[in-house]
């Protein structure tokens, strides 16, 4: 498999990354280089192994269905780059 | 008493116990040495006042009797743990300006124990790199060197290992997500731990590859290490993957006494073009280890050669998801908008000015690698091969190996920018034999064992039973005791 300009450009939108189409010829080879290097998992015989999803066999740990925790909005938006009247500020979203 | 910044946590602890200095005077010496380091650019975010504070206090706490081992303990922070009302961005621009509300549970319990802080340590972009060259902040630069040129302390930890190498602190935190503690220990000559996955709470550490992510100490020696791990773990009910085992005092479990361990030498780890002095480097271990009274033993970890491929997929993809919340809106830094901009102009220029390349770069992989049509031949797969990787290391210790010896890194310290940028694969060689460790969650020590032939330090290190940290260090202390590294970097900054 081998990624072209195009599907460079593809990633780095869902990444949400802003790619100048100058650089995508870059972008591209550097992430062919990275695929081609993860291809020697493909000599692998994986037949009937199971995806591994953690490394300690461990039930996830379950509490209380309860409010621990809360009541400290100006704490939360205290490092927002823009807050204004208890909100996250951001640009227009609905036209 | 030799210069009070050089002294290991144990004998400072005794120090400070007899009277024979205080945590105050123990934290100026550092704070003197801090303010005459600033060519390796280890600390990043001094903080002189909050340091004198809590030596202050830890005077009064240990005049009243109530002192833990790391009592008036000057330490170093990396940069990826959140200190309450202390910048911690993890060498990102993106979180320029970030002062948590709150705290990390590593930092916490360290100050709960007493130690004092320091600052905060460089290192790689979301501890992503193996040379402390992807930084916001510029490299940190290796206390060690040979002629004119600049070397690296190794990453991502590399702050934390050059502050620890040229006692700016008596030790410092680090986190391993594919070697980050231990390939930095090794090009600086010190100790570095990477605990178990679920040993020390995640709680609080700036996300990297959830997975893998693991905190440890990096310090002077074994008995530090086993020191500062006791301080740092714990069971920790805001994390979710927090192990519920006791944390043991590992400093009684440090016997010396390692008769009728079985060490294992796994044959993939001698890989081509290995030089010759880290092959000898891996013999002396060994020979040290019978010699105390290990059975040296054969082994193999058939898919060894796969451990990188399969975690330059899966850490990626964790990241790019761990990552998104990066998003201009809740913290850190937000671009400059033009007319007109949406809220997805205002994502995509916010991270495109906030991350560096290489965080972009795996931001991007994990993304095609987590995308429809490639999940399963990439991620999928590369999960697969990290079962079969367990598996390796289940099948070894069913066999009875008690722990495992290779080398740490495939050279020593190499110049900075000395690595092409452009060609990511030969960055991720570094990690040839580090990734292997986080992919199986084991625990690992690296140990400085001996010096190259420019005398530059060379490291081994040691892979345990999970949850086994006590018997880990214990063969580490004998492995230390027997090669005596007690070499220092020449003061040239």
């Amino acid at each position: 498999m081998s990624i072209t300009e195009d599907q460079a450009r593809k990633v780095a939108h869902l990444a949400r990354i802003a790619v100048d189409d100058a650089a995508l010829p870059a972008l591209a080879r550097e992430l062919n280089g990275i695929l081609h290097f993860m291809e020697q998992l493909n000599e692998v015989d994986v037949t009937g192994v199971e995806p591994m999803t953690g490394v300690t066999p461990m039930r996830l740990k379950r509490r209380e269905d309860v409010v621990t925790t809360g009541e400290m909005a100006e704490k939360i938006l205290s490092n927002a780059p823009d807050a204004r009247e208890g909100f996250f500020a951001v640009p227009k979203v609905v036209e | 008493m030799s210069d009070l910044n050089s002294l290991t946590i144990a004998d400072a602890r005794d120090a400070l116990r007899k009277g024979e200095t205080t945590a105050v005077e123990l934290t100026d010496a550092c704070l003197t040495a801090i303010e005459g380091a600033g060519a390796l650019n280890a600390f990043v975010h001094k903080t002189p006042e909050m340091a004198r504070d809590m030596a202050q206090a830890a005077d009064a706490r240990i005049k009243a009797g109530e002192a833990t081992a790391m009592t008036g303990i000057p330490v170093g922070i990396k940069d990826v743990f959140c200190v309450k009302g202390v910048p911690s961005q993890a060498a990102s621009r993106i979180l320029e300006g970030f002062r948590p509300e709150y705290e990390s549970t590593v930092t916490q319990n360290l100050w709960n124990a007493g130690a004092v802080m320091l600052g905060k340590l460089n290192q790689d972009e979301f501890a992503m790199g193996s040379a402390n060259e992807a930084s916001c902040y510029g490299p940190a630069v290796n206390p060690w060197k040979v002629d004119d040129r600049q070397l690296t302390p190794g990453g991502s930890s590399g702050g934390s290992a050059a502050a620890v190498a040229a006692d700016l602190c008596l030790a410092a935190t680090g986190t391993d997500t594919g070697g980050s503690i231990r390939q930095p220990a090794a090009f600086t000559g010190i100790v570095g731990l990477k605990p178990t996955y679920g040993r020390v709470s995640r709680w609080g550490v700036i996300a990297y590859a959830s997975s893998l992510d693991q905190a440890g100490p990096m310090t002077k020696t074994v008995r530090d290490a086993a020191i500062m791990l006791g301080a740092m773990a714990s069971v920790d009910p805001l994390d979710s993957t927090s192990a519920d085992h006791p944390v043991p005092d590992y400093e009684s479990l440090l016997t010396g006494d390692i008769r009728g361990k079985r060490i294992g030498i796994p044959r993939e780890y001698r890989v081509d073009g290995m030089p010759e002095e880290i092959d000898a480097l891996w013999h002396k271990g060994a020979d040290m280890l019978r010699d105390a009274g290990a059975e040296i033993v054969d082994i193999s970890l058939p898919h060894t050669k796969y451990a990188l491929p399969a975690y330059y997929v899966i850490a990626p993809a964790e990241a790019s998801s761990n990552l998104a919340r990066y998003d201009g809106v809740r913290y850190g830094r937000r671009a400059k908008l033009g007319q007109g901009d949406g809220i997805v102009e205002m994502y995509e220029k916010t991270r495109a000015e906030g991350f560096g390349p290489e965080v972009q770069r795996r931001v991007m992989i994990g993304t095609y690698v987590l995308s429809a049509g490639f999940y399963d031949a990439y991620y999928n797969r590369a999960r697969k091969v990290r079962a079969l990787i367990k598996r390796d290391f289940d099948n070894a210790f069913a066999d009875g190996i008690d722990a495992i010896l290779a080398p740490t890194t495939p050279t020593a310290a190499f110049p900075l920018k000395s690595v092409d940028q452009s060609d990511p694969v030969q960055m991720y060689l570094n990690d040839v034999f580090t990734v292997t460790l986080n992919l199986v969650g084991l625990p690992g020590i690296a140990v400085p064992v001996g010096q190259d032939k420019k005398g530059l330090p060379l490291g081994l290190q040691l892979f345990g039973k999970p949850f086994e940290e006590g018997e880990l260090l214990n063969q580490a202390l004998v492995l230390e005791r027997a090669a005596g590294f007690l070499a220092k970097p020449d003061r040239w900054w």
